[in-house]
């Protein structure tokens, strides 16, 4: 791994930074707050490491959940997942080892981030710099964890709205990805279904319904999309 | 008092469900990748980056509170400064202070 592709990792990883160890560290917070140590914190940060899910799973294991309706809820909050899984199958494919790590740390930011394609400079290497990319931000969520598990009493830091960073992180790839193309369509059709299900559904249930809409507008409009494409 | 026990078999559950998701379609398609298939995670990245940024603002209320004062103004910055300078960190970083600027204005 030379140094030009660990620089191009760490500065995209940048605008990840913030937003993953402020959102770990109140993942961090709650899971002291039931009284688990920060080597719980740990722990899940470091196993499982999906934002939502971590903080869905405070609850689960405060309550005692049963195995069957933790299995169920995971599926239900990570199910976009797998459609992470099938847009980077092409780019991923030849990592060798690194693929292992690259899939299993699928974020939503990662995952916006590299399924964007990113210009890297001369001499970097696709492959580590994925790899890299992933390892920088899972170690940004294990510290906010570990620190928020930590000095749960002790934090009086005003965080709130830093997790903006986040948003305003999507909002940078949306951008630069309405630029990259001419097809506007898939952008959309993600906004559209996605703001409708969100009304129909509600918010803690409009992801799956969103997913699947948007699927099968991808499929009714896939001859548009292809010709628009050819065309880019 | 915390069961340890369950607890790890939890995280375990959690682990291991998340990774299979994440994992599944390249058990699955690795070998042979169909045409519909390919097709999809070509332009699923559009759509689904555009859905997280709703899903990133699902919470927001334009009822009553701040009515989504901060997050409307916050995204449009974030979005003009991004098409006019295309520097993340920089966009990223305005947007940031201008939501917590806002929200302390609000809830202050």
């Amino acid at each position: 791994m030379n140094k030009t592709t660990v620089k191009a990792a760490f500065k995209a990883s940048l605008p990840v930074m913030a937003g993953y160890t402020v959102l770990g560290m109140g993942f961090g917070v709650l899971l002291a707050l039931k009284g688990y140590s920060f080597w719980w914190a740990i722990l899940m940060c470091v196993t499982i490491f999906a934002g939502s899910m971590q903080y869905v799973g405070v609850n689960l294991l405060a309550s005692g959940a049963s195995i069957i309706s933790t299995a169920i809820m995971t599926i239900m909050v990570n199910a976009r997942h797998l459609f992470y899984g099938i847009s980077m199958l092409k780019q991923y494919k030849d990592m060798g080892w690194r693929k292992w790590y690259a899939f299993f740390g699928l974020t939503d930011e990662t995952y916006s981030i590299v399924s964007l394609n990113p210009d890297l400079p001369e001499g970097a290497d696709r492959r580590d710099f994925n790899f890299l990319l992933t390892l920088m931000n899972q170690c940004y969520w294990i510290i906010g964890g570990f620190l928020g598990a930590l000095l749960t009493n002790i934090i009086s830091f005003n965080s709130a709205g830093i997790d903006f960073s986040m948003t305003a992180l999507f909002v940078v790839i949306f951008v630069e990805q309405w630029e990259k193309t001419r097809c506007h369509i898939p952008i959309y059709l993600g906004l559209g279904v996605s703001i409708v299900c969100l009304f129909i559904f509600g918010a803690d249930n409009f992801l799956i319904p969103s997913m699947i809409g948007i699927s099968a507008g991808l499929f009714i409009f896939r001859k548009r999309i292809e010709e628009v494409q050819e065309n880019d | 008092m915390i069961d340890k026990t369950h607890s790890l078999i939890l995280i375990a559950v959690m682990a291991g469900i998340t990774m299979l998701l994440r994992f599944l379609p390249y058990f699955i398609f690795s070998k042979r990748t169909p045409k519909a298939v390919l097709y999809l995670g070509n332009v699923l990245p559009y759509s689904l980056v555009a859905m997280l940024l709703v899903y990133c603002l699902k919470r927001t209320n334009f009822m009553s509170g701040s009515h989504g004062i901060p997050e409307i103004i916050s995204v449009a910055l974030v979005f003009l400064l991004h098409t006019w300078k295309h520097n993340t960190l920089l966009s990223v970083l305005c947007g940031t202070v201008c939501y917590r600027f806002w929200c302390s204005l609000y809830f202050n």
